[in-house]
């Protein structure tokens, strides 16, 4: 069982890969700047989509790196530096993000002050739902996120070179603190973004739905980057089967943990059936809606529950791949779903759409190759786990 | 060694790592049937000995499956067939309603019957007798040590040849282990008498034990807030009112349904003036105004309103009601006068109702117009 020892310093990207991210990226850029000229409204959101996913996989990834450290987890030791890529897209979704805030009145019916005026509902929610205050909260959570992002990715990175144990000791303090404000902030930022596009709605569970998916869509794309380093050769021998065993394994339970909250959602107002509810869900079932909602039933738990459901299916690396990839463009489909019928009576889904898939995908690849290019390990070699890590058994 | 048969050459380990690789050479040198002991679960060993995952969990997913089945069937069948009832307007069929329960259904059925098929179908319970059991061997390596145990039945096996490949693989003890037939056929039986009447006695003693100490030590009456409720039953006293009466009499000037008060007391006049008969003299209501006639007022008129009472003297008779006054008197009077009564006759508002006084009129009238016909009914 011993490892014979072998630098773990990054090498470079194949350049075919790199060619292929910028092109997306451009293609998907130039596109979207053509949706915004034609149709500004349905461009607007469909941006709002697109940091909503953003943000799931940056601040999921975050949020998995500070259950690393607050578990005492050794087999995840070996990924983290892949978790941290991930982590400082914080910043720059911040950025793009901005162009919501500061367009709130194209997308959010409570930014129109005289539909508010007639609107008994909207006055008394307007005290939380105004251009002021979101904009407050936007930079709150950035600041959070970044701050934390910020402290943990640069300890971790200290670490390396000089192999301090106390550093170790210091992110698992910085994880107890973020975990709770995690949970604060990305609650707020559900409704902010997602739930308040239907500002006459309510319901208490919407934050822990979109956590679900966040922690899903940040899963899967380390899942994807792991593999795809793995295949590779980037990561040498140090990966086995029993790695890949956790990824999966976690995969299949968030999985789960998506539908059982999908379902305690529309339990509860299928139930209760009052009117100020369920309106969100009838409109979700008419008008070609139906058609997603449909897509989330299988795509996003049956079909991907029983693709993972057995013991070699999780370790099995082309089932995971495919998974990975799958589970993300769920999670896309799934936010879409939350944002969309509320601003279109009728099924809508086209050009746009897919320029701004093929934006995000362009963006995520450009940003891992530019984080990736600054990072002198692909492995925290510093980190007290790390021999552990390495021969990790299930 | 009469009577025995040998079951395995058996070898202990001080060191895991050595295990592991015996294991690896073990599987090499081609031995199909032997095991490995450890005293705790040793992480690489299943793929050391090549094992292949275990086929558990196909009874998992099968019996998990029968149970959201079962769940869903049966939940249709109450609701739709056996006892359809509305529950919050929904529809008899109602999937979301199913859906908890056949999930709680599955993980149930699942759980429950993967640990019953493992015991009973992998395991073989109630048999416990293996030929390893109670050797030095086991002793051992359930204590500190590893072993492997190389069968007599493997295709390769050769007693010299197995216990030397022990020893060059560096093995601390090398035992042999036998076995006696009919001690591995003696299976404790679920119905024999011992056990049996142990059965009965260990549940008298556990009943016995349990009814006194919840019945006589520690009493505790369940469930008493259904006999004992905070309500006040009729005709006892309260705390909770000054004067100390449970049962409390209406609001003034409150009427019961249906028993409006009689307008019209003491003012005969007014009342055939303004009453009129809402009944009409249908077979029905007539054979009711007979059979009230009948209880309440032929005591005293007759049986055909002539005034001849059944009493004899006891009270003044009436006079008959076939008198030119009472045959030109209105519905209404008649009324008034079993409402409120007159002279010596009292009112029989209490004793019958509106309806029953309105119909007994309409069979006076039909009496009084038996007596003195129309000419027209005798024609």
């Amino acid at each position: 069982m011993s490892h014979e020892f072998q630098s773990f310093e990054v090498k470079p990207l194949p350049a075919k890969f790199k060619k292929i991210a910028y092109g997306l990226f451009f293609i998907g850029l130039v596109l979207s700047v053509l949706a915004f000229v034609v149709d500004s409204h349905r461009a607007l959101a469909n941006y709002d989509v697109i940091i909503a996913l953003l943000v799931s996989v940056s601040v999921g990834n975050l949020f998995l790196f500070s259950i690393e450290y607050l578990s005492g987890a050794v087999w995840s030791t070996v990924m983290r530096r892949v978790n941290e890529i991930f982590i400082t897209f914080v910043p720059f979704v911040f950025v793009i993000g901005l162009i919501i805030v500061f367009n709130t009145h194209s997308i959010f019916h409570w930014a129109h002050e005289e539909a508010v005026k007639t609107d008994k509902l909207l006055q008394s929610k307007s005290p939380y739902l105004n251009q002021t205050f979101f904009t407050i909260r936007y930079f709150v959570y950035f600041f959070a996120w970044s701050l934390f992002a910020f402290l943990m990715t640069k300890n971790s990175l200290k670490q390396d070179e000089s192999k301090d144990q106390l550093l170790t000791y210091k992110n698992s303090k910085l994880s107890a603190v973020f975990i709770p404000i995690f949970a604060i902030t990305l609650t707020f930022f559900s409704i902010d973004f997602l739930m308040s596009t239907e500002p006459h709605w309510y319901s208490t569970i919407f934050g822990v739905y979109y956590f679900s998916g966040t922690v899903l869509a940040a899963l899967s794309v380390l899942t994807l980057a792991i593999i795809f380093l793995y295949e590779k050769g980037y990561f040498g021998n140090v990966l086995r089967r029993d790695h890949f065993y956790n990824l999966g394994a976690l995969l299949f339970a968030f999985i789960n943990f998506w539908a059982y909250i999908a379902f305690s959602q529309f339990l509860l107002i299928w139930y209760a059936n009052l009117p100020e509810e369920t309106f969100w869900m009838i409109h979700r079932w008419q008008n070609g809606w139906e058609i997603f909602s449909f897509i989330l039933i299988f795509g996003h738990f049956l079909i991907p529950y029983f693709s993972l459901l057995s013991q070699q299916a999780k370790s099995n690396l082309s089932r995971l791949k495919f998974m990975a990839a799958w589970i993300l463009l769920m999670h896309y489909i799934d936010l879409y779903w939350l944002v969309m019928p509320s601003l279109y009576k009728e099924i809508v889904f086209g050009w746009i759409e897919i320029s701004f898939i093929i934006f995000a995908v362009g963006l995520m690849l450009v940003l891992f190759i530019w984080r990736y290019n600054k990072i002198k390990n692909l492995v925290p070699v510093g980190d007290p786990k790390i021999k552990r890590s390495l021969e990790f058994h299930l | 060694m009469e009577n025995k048969l040998l079951y395995s050459i058996a070898a202990t380990f001080s060191d895991v790592n050595k295990t592991i690789d015996a294991v690896q050479k073990i599987n090499e040198a081609g031995y199909k049937n032997y095991d490995v002991h450890t005293p705790y679960p040793v992480h690489g060993l299943p793929n050391a000995m090549k094992l292949k995952s275990s086929k558990l969990g196909w009874v998992t997913l099968v019996f998990g499956i029968s149970g959201a089945l079962f769940a869903f069937l049966f939940m249709y069948w109450v609701n739709v067939f056996d006892y359809p009832l509305i529950v919050g307007g929904k529809p008899f069929y109602q999937l979301p309603a199913y859906i908890p329960v056949m999930f709680e259904v599955t993980v149930l059925s699942a759980a429950v019957f993967t640990v019953v098929w493992m015991l009973f179908i992998l395991f073989k319970f109630p048999n416990n007798s293996h030929p390893l059991i109670d050797t030095d061997y086991m002793k051992r390596v359930s204590v500190d040590r590893y072993g492997i145990s190389i069968q007599a039945n493997d295709e390769l096996f050769e007693l010299n040849k197995v216990k030397e490949f022990f020893k060059s693989l560096g093995a601390e003890e090398v035992f042999e282990i036998y076995y006696k037939v009919d001690e591995l056929q003696d299976r404790p039986k679920i119905f024999g008498k011992k056990f049996i009447s142990f059965l009965v006695l260990t549940s008298v003693i556990v009943s016995a034990i349990t009814y006194f100490v919840l019945n006589q030590l520690l009493f505790m009456s369940p469930f008493n807030w259904m006999h004992k409720q905070f309500r006040l039953n009729p005709q006892t006293s309260t705390t909770v009112f000054k004067d100390g009466f449970g049962m409390r009499t209406p609001v003034e000037g409150t009427v019961a349904r249906g028993y409006l008060p009689y307008p019209f007391k003491g003012k005969p006049a007014d009342a055939e003036i303004n009453l009129i008969n809402p009944l009409l003299p249908t077979e029905q209501v007539l054979n009711l105004g007979k059979s009230k006639y009948l209880t309440f007022c032929s005591p005293c008129h007759g049986d055909y309103g002539f005034g001849d009472s059944r009493l004899k003297g006891q009270f003044p008779n009436p006079p008959t009601l076939h008198s030119d006054k009472l045959r030109n008197m209105k519905d209404g009077g008649l009324f008034h006068i079993i409402t409120d009564g007159q002279n010596v006759m009292p009112g029989y508002a209490s004793q019958m109702t509106v309806d029953e006084r309105w119909a007994v009129v309409h069979y006076i009238r039909v009496l009084q117009r038996a007596v003195n016909p129309k000419e027209s009914d005798l024609r």
